[in-house]
């Protein structure tokens, strides 16, 4: 197995390394977020940390990840002293660039560490196989090559390869049942990038139901005698050590009000610039839709409308003018309602690890449905876990392909450039490709009914349209976020039909437990 | 997995390294009053665009032909007005007379990357899937790990599409005609080779190979009966295909005659800047170039031309098999660079194509000498700034091949066909890996260190005697192979023959 390990990781190395070449001399806005970061870590004491605010990109991730940077901002003293100076705003260097490229090339080697782990735990039909239809190979080159992936960390520079390194070790240490040690990676996670308090829920009433409970009764019910308080110390001591660990400085120095003030701006309006293709993105759509519509039928009067909703594009703070607007906590409910039947059925009936995951996976997904500012990167949470699930059972390989695909697609906005285009459309007809017929084969048929096929081909004619057609037809300069709205409203179709699917399984797979139990 | 998704997928991978390392810069990248070879394509574009025909190749007040003036055959000239007339279609700045001179901007450059890729995709990767599938042995694995690794070998890649050239044309049609005559079409195959000669005039050194190949099989035919037929076919479908893309010229002698002075400039001296072959490694002990006279140099290097491209192509005349003719390309293109007159280090992807189609049958060699052709060439992308592409696909490209080839591993006699020198694979393994080594150390050594004050040229020099070295050692060896041709052997190239 080792060395098939080989075959499979170093091309990821390389495919990684491939895509620096062309990244010596392109940055994004990230780049100077994290730049930013390390000089705050570096140059100022850790009181200031979450004071400082010379830069508009101010730190917003817990202190975990603040002491991360203070530890890559030691090496990164070698390259390049300027980057570390707070007042040197995008400040850039070959320097700088190699630096933080390489950072993250190196940090990505706890996500290769974490596909082995997964690999590991995948289950294997009985049978010879050769080398490429084996579930594990196609779960690691799914995991290791994903589009979204590699577009987002190495091209966009953030450092989810290390984030989604350490969720997917953790998920594969409770597939091990290793859970003692699942428990503290989530909760290092949780610490490093705090948006992971989404998938929190299935964590918990997981570890709950099934780990402090060491029994079940024979239907399957919770054995309320089996509790075993030494395993819930355990898990809070975890929970506790780790926080402390983190924002312990903070809270002896009465800042935490600060710190959870910077960690959660709410300021931020419902939806991205870019709307992120989920709920509130249709809503959004017929809320544009009704209104120009009424003001057509003579039923509205223009004047009194929202001047932003009519003549201006994807801003901030969408106002709606038809429908209700919609505030922070109304998406929280719609979240936490839309995760409770999930929640809830790995409490009645958990099913083990494998539960838990699909429903991690479910929460993942419901908080891009309902949350409040969803950035499209975020669908990444739902898909790289989902890509276990994937390889083991033919229903999800067919939610999967719509909603990989979706995904993936919905995350071209983010490079915009004519030099990327090719780079952005040769790598997702790779990755579209493999998934498509390496799960194919593995499941031996056909995995998509013609609707879905038909909708995913529509998806290159919508990319044609939005790349090629728009920008030399006369609308462009008069309504330029038409192909942006086109394409975050197609996807979002894909991404709420694949969760409403994947739900129906959950539930389904829910009653037939019951059923077995009676 | 069925083939075509993973001929598919060998492909894309193979067009995302292309457009990654377009990316990073050209040739001549921001050095006026001269630039590179980019504002060269750029230029002939120009030229080509504006002026008539009959002016293209000769001095003018509108063609100045030392700035850049047009030294290929006719067919670079028309892909340079076609790729014109798409660029005035985007942007006329581009190839306005004159005004357009040392033009770079940011969609310029996407512009001329993306006419390499287009003649890329068009040309040189069907000709090597074809190529792979159809005239290759082995499982369909192998096929396609064949596929993968062709297209990742980084000399190619580097200097189309970083340095910025056109091979991919010219070879592809070389290719094509290879495969051609492989697949016993052998009117469409010297058609094919025909034209790649005339796109870039370097197909010489290919060129002895092809004429001893097919006039070996008209003798086979029988030169009283089908040989003679044949031999007539394949004469007037080269003089036919001359012709036409000659045509514009053909009305006047002096045109010709203008033509072909531009693309074999004699007056030029033995070499050029540091390039692995003899006579630069050769002037290093003794300066060569300063005791003989210019014309004593001729006669030196077309005499040692002839004698090291005359065994192996007596060889193929004998016995025209497609396994002799891929051999003999090998042999006569690297003789040729080896010892001929003004070689351009560029010249070397002239050998390492044939040497590609070797990668199925003698893995090791074949990886050996591809990386060391791509090694040869490391000032030239130092001077272009292409020095992580280099390291990237360099890599990439070892990778690959040695795993999927698994080329050390079944490295056994058989596979090395020295037929009686058996002893020798052992110990070819072991040097192959000290010679990465050196490579690699000569590479960081070249950027990380500055050159003593008096020998500014030594790394270059280091690297391209180092060069010289293996591609001496490799062309004795490829020409043993060629011409020892072991008995076991026999039967698997009867297999091959066509």
């Amino acid at each position: 197995t080792q060395c098939l390990f080989t075959l499979v990781i170093a091309p990821d190395t390389e495919t990684l390394k491939l895509t620096e070449q062309q990244i010596l001399f392109y940055h994004s806005t990230d780049f100077e977020v994290h730049r930013n970061w390390l000089a705050i870590t570096h140059s100022l004491p850790v009181s200031k940390w979450y004071h400082e605010n010379t830069s508009e990109w101010t730190l917003d991730y817990p202190p975990l990840f603040a002491w991360f940077e203070y530890s890559l901002s030691h090496v990164a003293q070698h390259f390049d002293k300027e980057m570390l100076v707070v007042q040197n705003l995008l400040y850039t260097s070959p320097a700088t660039i190699l630096f933080q490229r390489l950072s993250v090339i190196v940090t990505d080697i706890v996500f290769i560490y974490a596909v082995k782990e997964c690999c590991r735990s995948v289950r294997e039909e009985k049978g010879s196989k050769d080398l490429l239809g084996h579930p594990f190979f196609i779960l690691a080159a799914l995991l290791l090559w994903n589009f979204g992936l590699l577009i987002v960390d190495h091209i966009h520079f953030q450092y989810n390869g290390f984030l989604f390194g350490i969720l997917l070790l953790s998920v594969a240490r409770h597939l091990q049942g290793r859970h003692l040690e699942g428990a503290l990676l989530f909760t290092v996670l949780l610490n490093l990038k705090h948006i992971y308090l989404y998938i929190a829920p299935a964590y918990g009433i997981f570890l709950l139901r099934s780990y402090c409970f060491t029994e079940d009764n024979t239907d399957g019910s919770v054995r309320w005698s089996s509790f075993s308080p030494v395993r819930l110390v355990a898990l809070g001591s975890i929970v506790i050590s780790v926080g402390a660990l983190s924002f312990g400085p903070f809270i002896a120095m009465g800042q935490l009000p600060q710190v959870l003030s910077r960690l959660f701006p709410f300021k931020r309006g419902l939806c991205h610039a870019y709307w992120a293709p989920n709920v509130w993105a249709l809503y959004n759509m017929v809320d544009k839709a009704l209104s120009v519509l009424g003001v057509r039928l003579k039923l509205l009067d223009v004047a009194k409308l929202p001047k932003a909703s009519m003549t201006g594009g994807l801003v901030q703070e969408f106002q709606h003018s038809i429908l209700p607007s919609v505030s922070p906590s109304i998406t929280l409910i719609c979240t936490l309602l839309s995760i409770m039947p999930a929640v809830l059925s790995i409490w009645c009936r958990p099913r083990g690890a494998r539960g838990f995951l699909r429903c991690l996976v479910v929460c993942a997904l419901g908080s891009f449905m309902f949350g409040w500012h969803v950035h499209e990167k975020a669908i990444l949470m739902a898909i790289l876990p989902f890509s276990i699930l994937a390889v083991e059972s033919r229903e999800d390989a067919g939610i999967f392909l719509m909603l990989t695909t979706t995904g993936h697609y919905s995350l071209f906005p983010l490079l915009f450039t004519a030099a990327e285009l090719p780079i952005k459309v040769l790598l997702m007809l790779l990755f579209t490709l493999y998934s498509f017929t390496s799960l194919k084969k593995l499941f031996r048929g056909s995995l998509l009914n013609p609707l879905e096929t038909t909708y995913l081909l529509g998806l290159v004619a919508v990319e044609i349209l939005c790349e090629v057609v728009y920008p030399l037809s006369p609308w462009q300069h008069t309504m330029p976020f038409v192909p942006l709205l086109v394409t975050s409203v197609y996807c979002s179709l894909g991404v709420c039909y694949s969760f409403i699917r994947l739900y129906v399984s959950l539930l389904r797979q829910h009653g037939t437990d019951k059923h077995k139990q009676l | 997995m069925e083939n075509w998704s993973l001929v598919s997928i060998c492909v894309l991978f193979g067009l995302t390294a292309r457009w990654a390392v377009s990316l990073n810069s050209y040739s001549g990248a921001g050095k006026p009053p001269m630039f590179g070879d980019y504002e060269a394509q750029r230029h002939w574009q120009e030229v080509t665009y504006n002026l008539p025909v009959h002016e293209w190749y000769f001095n003018t007040t509108d063609n100045n032909l030392n700035y850049w003036g047009l030294d290929y055959p006719p067919l670079t000239a028309y892909h340079s007005l076609l790729c014109a007339h798409v660029a005035k279609l985007i942007n006329p700045d581009w190839v306005e007379l004159h005004a357009s001179r040392g033009h770079e901007s940011y969609g310029h450059k996407l512009f001329m990357r993306a006419t390499v890729l287009v003649a890329d995709l068009l040309i040189y990767i069907p000709a090597v899937v074809l190529y792979s599938f159809y005239l290759s042995e082995g499982s369909n694995k192998k096929k396609v790990c064949t596929v993968l690794c062709i297209l990742l070998y980084p000399g190619l890649i580097l200097i189309d599409y970083g340095h910025f050239q056109y091979n991919s044309i010219s070879l592809g049609l070389a290719l094509w005609g290879v495969v051609v005559l492989g697949l016993g079409w052998d009117v469409l195959g010297s058609l094919a080779f025909v034209l790649s000669l005339n796109y870039k005039q370097m197909e010489l050194y290919h060129s002895l190979p092809f004429f001893c190949y097919l006039l070996g099989k008209c003798f086979k035919q029988g030169l009283a009966g089908r040989g003679l037929f044949l031999l007539v076919k394949i004469a007037v479908t080269v003089l036919v295909t001359f012709a036409l893309c000659w045509l514009p010229f053909l009305s006047d002698p002096g045109q010709i005659l203008q033509v072909v002075h531009r693309l074999f400039p004699v007056g030029r001296g033995l070499f050029e800047d540091k390039v692995a072959n003899t006579w630069c490694s050769l002037n290093v002990l003794i300066k060569i170039k300063t005791i003989l006279s210019t014309d004593t140099q001729l006669y030196i290097s077309l005499t040692t031309t002839l004698l090291a491209i005359l065994p192996s192509s007596i060889k193929l005349l004998m016995k025209p098999t497609l396994w002799q003719f891929k051999l003999a390309l090998v042999n006569s293109s690297l003789a040729f660079f080896l010892f001929s007159f003004q070689v351009h280090e560029k010249s070397i992807l002239l050998p390492a194509l044939p040497v590609c189609l070797l990668l199925n049958d003698l893995p090791l060699p074949a990886i050996w000498f591809l990386q060391a052709s791509t090694f040869s060439m490391l000032p030239l992308f130092l001077k272009d700034g292409l020095l992580v592409p280099y390291v990237v696909t360099s890599l990439a490209f070892l990778f690959f091949s040695i795993y999927l080839l698994s080329a050390l591993e079944h490295c056994s006699e058989d596979k090395l066909r020295l037929g009686p020198y058996r002893q020798l694979y052992r110990i070819g393994w072991a040097l192959f890996y000290f010679s990465i080594t050196a490579m690699a150390g000569l590479s960081f050594m070249s950027v990380a260190l500055a050159p003593p004050a008096q020998l500014p040229d030594l790394f270059p020099l280091l690297v391209s005697v180092f060069s010289y070295l293996h591609f001496l050692g490799l062309l004795l060896y490829f020409n043993i192979v060629q011409i020892a041709e072991p008995p076991q052997s026999v039967r698997k190239n009867q297999k091959k023959s066509n």
